[in-house]
């Protein structure tokens, strides 16, 4: 019998952890003597008050979502990836070049493009420590931390080399026009009203959306997924069954590269419009938590990806109004993480108890 | 002895854990110098009623009198200052110690090791005297036999001044040589007037050696009987709560044509070990050929190469193909291809996801099959559902739930989903794996039936077990692995368990001096292993 009904499982325990998260932030910004009651309404107003607002949150979550599915499917082959932020830089690589190099027609060509491209560039680099982890043993958790690094200094090498456009910055030259993806701004534009102005959101989080059904229905629905999960769950099992090992690992991290890779089209092409230094802003890290908080599931990460956008969001607002320093936002967002990742059974073991006494009763 | 306050005694003594009561309401008496055996099926509370007695546990409720005094007993220490000792099924022995360092570990007299060991080492030559439990003082644990671990636990137990023994499981690990040796130490530590408790789910043992025997079900003290007045059919009635049929009824095998022949099979593990030698052998149709052993002689390995999972050198035929054993198609997808089904050994680890829900299981290795998908992309998870209700109710899998997950299901009942995917694929040879491990009486019965019934099919079938006695009962023949090698083949109706426990020691005669040492020098000469696969 499972201890707890599944509702309870999904729903009240992310949500109890983000309570006691925002309680622990209070007390904090009430000990640097700010008004927590006033702060909440700062970042609620400033990421959800307005289009604007939201036109932020709904970049930063697609962001997430992409590095976050990157996470999770790695998770259900219990290979812990932790390189997404690497895989996303690199990705970022292969958006550039695609968008620079390919005279495209007209942008829905190029963001398929640029999709593929980027895809296959963080594949590529989660391939290597795939391929290590399968065949020779090492660790998948320290070569995806070591190719971090080493995607930074590729970059940092190609933007100011091959890739280094005129000027003085690190900096790829900016995309052409037909590679420029509708921004919400663009498609949300009724005549005199136009929603989120001057926000960085575009046609990328539908993407993500799309991205989010199709590795569900990859996990629970199809062989492939099957025997990922299988192998995540039992190695000795999922030998009994005929299920390689090395094929598994690779498919799982391939895949896992691929979403990672493919955060680069929001980013890259569709905000930036060029390739810059350190683009990732450890959105690769970020997506852990919220592959840790939406239980590896594609629709769990969709919806930590988004109160992951709003924090980002209301935490850049927090910063901006009050004298609540920037540091501190960053606090706030560890003790999300910390609630409803690491001490999880903080809040599931009382529950499970309390719940079994009601049925009991 | 009836004005003798017991040794132990229990009153309702009950625990829980989260929905599962584990034992409810336990009163219990045990009366000083008897050997008092306590059966039950698996997951009837045995031994959280014994962890309890020994401090692992706290209970819920319920009070423990020792030797008349109520005691608290809220850790292992104050267990062992009750004079409670255990010898647990997986001993706790440190591998690269003595036998002496590990009688004295925990038990030190002062913080200078020497004299403790001089003492201990004359304790331990006053107590083999005493007991027959003579042990090789300065032996190193991993370098002795299975037998020999047990007796260091033993005395362990003694030299913490025990008078009370709690043995759980004894002799799982045990050849029947080295069982009836246990036993008549257990005799000897009866006559100097300890008290023992022996946890067991074999009714032989029960028969053969206590003096009164408790039974418990589902958590519950279901009968305490003394063991001259009960039957096994009794026992197992009150262990399953309904009568049970304790032999395998089966005609004569109808052999049929050549099914597997496997040449000359070699497998060297990882590390080196040359884990089969040279074994070769023959199933036929229409029969059940038995391989007995004490666990890690090679069996297991034998299991993994027929299986897929585990490269060799040598020749397999299945209905004279001749089967890949290191290449690409090496795997259990192109055996299972082969008309090859597989119950393994360790149901939980490799049989069964235990987080996946039945329905994920009963695909499990099959998840290729074309009944299984929907279209080139999607499996259809509604037809496996299906399967799955179905195939629930033909093995009388309890609950018949597909969408509980497997871990929820009762050691019974998860052999039985594993069975059911296995036998119903219709396999031509059938690989099965200590069918019966960690299972209740009342599913024993059912799937030797089962087993039975594919055989009169006309099926071929290969079944591995320690248990002799399930060996013995179920085999059309009989052949015995020691040491990576066959020791060669009976026929069940002209051999017996002193035999096969011969061969199962490596021995095809008998030895001259007392049979238990001989026994055990050979196991441990052969890689003495088997303990720590056990």
């Amino acid at each position: 019998m499972d201890a707890m009904p599944k509702w309870a499982d999904v729903i009240l325990i992310p949500l109890i952890s983000i309570l006691l998260a925002a309680i622990l932030s209070a007390l904090v910004i009430l000990a640097i003597g700010e008004n927590p009651w006033e702060a909440l309404k700062l970042m609620v107003d400033g990421a959800l008050g307005s289009t604007y607002g939201w036109g932020y949150t709904l970049y930063y979550a697609t962001n997430f979502i992409f590095t976050g599915l990157a996470v999770a499917i790695a998770f259900h082959a219990r290979l812990f990836n932790i390189g997404g932020e690497g895989q996303a830089l690199v990705g970022g690589l292969g958006v550039a070049i695609i968008c620079l190099y390919i005279p495209w027609p007209h942008w829905s060509l190029a963001l398929l493009g640029a999709a593929i491209g980027a895809a296959i560039f963080g594949a590529a680099w989660a391939a290597i420590p795939a391929f290590l982890q399968a065949k020779r043993g090492s660790h998948i958790v320290i070569t995806t931390i070591m190719f971090n690094f080493i995607a930074a200094a590729l970059l940092n090498y190609m933007l100011i080399g091959a890739l280094k456009a005129p000027g003085m910055e690190p900096a790829t030259a900016k995309f052409p026009e037909a590679t420029h993806l509708p921004s919400f701004q663009d498609m949300f534009n009724f005549g005199e009203t136009t929603f989120f102005r001057g926000a960085p959101a575009n046609i990328t989080f539908f993407v993500a959306l799309i991205a989010c059904v199709a590795l569900w229905a990859l996990i629970w629905r199809t062989r492939l997924g099957y025997e990922i999960r299988s192998f995540g769950q039992s190695e000795s099992a999922a030998k009994y069954a005929g299920i390689s090992p090395t094929k598994i690992i690779m498919v799982a991290m391939l895949i896992s590269g691929a979403l990672a890779g493919m955060m680069a089209i929001n980013n890259v092409q569709g905000e930036a419009e060029r390739l810059v230094l350190n683009a990732v802003e450890g959105a690769g890290f970020i997506g852990i938590a919220v592959a840790l908080m939406g239980r590896s599931h594609p629709f769990g990460v969709l919806l930590a990806a988004l109160l992951f956008g709003f924090l980002y969001q209301g935490g850049a607002e927090l910063a901006l109004w009050t004298s609540i320093p920037r540091e501190l936002i960053i606090v706030i967002q560890a003790l999300v993480i910390l609630f409803t990742g690491a001490l999880d059974n903080m809040v599931r073991m009382p529950l499970e108890r309390l719940f079994l006494k009601m049925r009991r009763a | 002895m009836t004005d003798q306050a017991p040794a132990i005694e229990l009153k309702g003594i009950s625990k829980s854990f989260g929905p599962v009561q584990a034992n409810k309401d336990i009163s219990i008496r045990v009366m000083p110098g008897t050997i008092h055996g306590i059966i039950g099926e698996n997951g009837a509370g045995k031994s959280t009623l014994m962890s309890i007695l020994y401090g692992f546990y706290k209970a819920d409720a319920g009070e423990i009198f020792i030797s008349g005094q109520k005691t608290a007993i809220p850790d292992s220490q104050a267990a062992i200052a009750a004079g409670i000792g255990m010898v647990f099924q997986h001993f706790k022995l440190v591998e690269n110690f003595t036998v002496l360092e590990n009688v004295v570990l925990g038990a030190e007299d002062s913080g200078l090791l020497r004299p403790s060991l001089a003492r201990a080492r004359r304790e331990l030559k006053s107590l083999a005297e005493e007991y027959e439990l003579n042990v090789d003082p300065d032996a190193l644990i991993e370098e002795v036999g299975v037998g020999m671990q047990q007796r260091v636990e033993i005395l362990k137990a003694l030299y913490r001044k025990a008078d009370i023994l709690i043995l759980d499981e004894p002799t799982g690990v045990l050849t029947p040589a080295e069982a009836d040796h246990l036993f008549r130490i257990l005799e000897n530590l009866k006559r100097e007037g300890k008290t023992i408790i022996l946890i067991t789910h074999k009714l032989r043992e029960i028969m053969e050696i206590t003096d009164t025997v408790s039974v418990m079900r589902r958590g519950e003290m279901t009968a305490t009987v003394k063991t001259a007045e009960t039957s096994p059919p009794e026992l197992a009635e009150l262990m399953v709560g309904r009568k049970v049929l304790l032999r395998v009824d089966k005609a004569p095998a109808q052999i049929g044509r050549k099914i597997l022949e496997v040449k000359d099979l070699n497998v060297t593990d990882s590390k080196g070990v040359h884990r089969l030698k040279g074994v070769s052998f023959d199933v036929h149709a229409g029969e059940i050929l038995g391989i007995a052993g004490v666990a890690g002689n090679g069996q297991s390995e034998l299991l993994e190469v027929l299986g897929g999972y585990e490269k060799a050198t040598g020749s397999i035929k299945v209905n004279g193909e001749e089967i890949d054993l290191t290449g690409a198609k090496s795997d259990g997808q192109s055996r299972r291809a082969k008309g090859i089904s597989h119950v393994p050994e360790d149901r939980q680890r490799e049989g069964l996801i235990m987080d996946f829900h039945a329905w994920e299981n009963t695909a499990f290795g099959y998840h290729h099959d074309d009944r299984y998908q929907r279209s080139k992309l999607f499996m259809d998870n509604s037809i496996i559902r299906q399967d799955t209700e179905e195939k629930m109710a033909r093995f009388d899998v309890r609950p018949p739930a597909p969408k509980l997950a497997a871990k929820n299901f009762s050691g019974g009942n998860q052999q039985k989903i594993v069975l059911a995917r296995e036998i119903e694929r219709n396999p031509d040879l059938l690989l099965i794996g200590q069918p019966t491990r960690g299972v209740d009486i009342g599913a024993i019965e059912f799937i030797h039936q089962q087993i039975v019934a594919l055989r009169d099919q006309g099926k071929a079938i290969l079944l591995v077990s320690v248990e002799l006695e399930e060996i013995l009962s179920l085999s059309d023949r009989i052949a015995v692995m020691f040491d990576g090698k066959m020791m060669g083949e009976r026929m069940p109706e002209q051999t017996d368990e002193k035999e096969l426990g011969l061969l199962m020691a490596g021995m095809t005669t008998e030895p001259k001096g007392p049979l238990h040492e001989a026994v055990e020098a050979n196991l441990a000469h052969a890689g003495g292993d088997a303990s720590k696969e056990a």
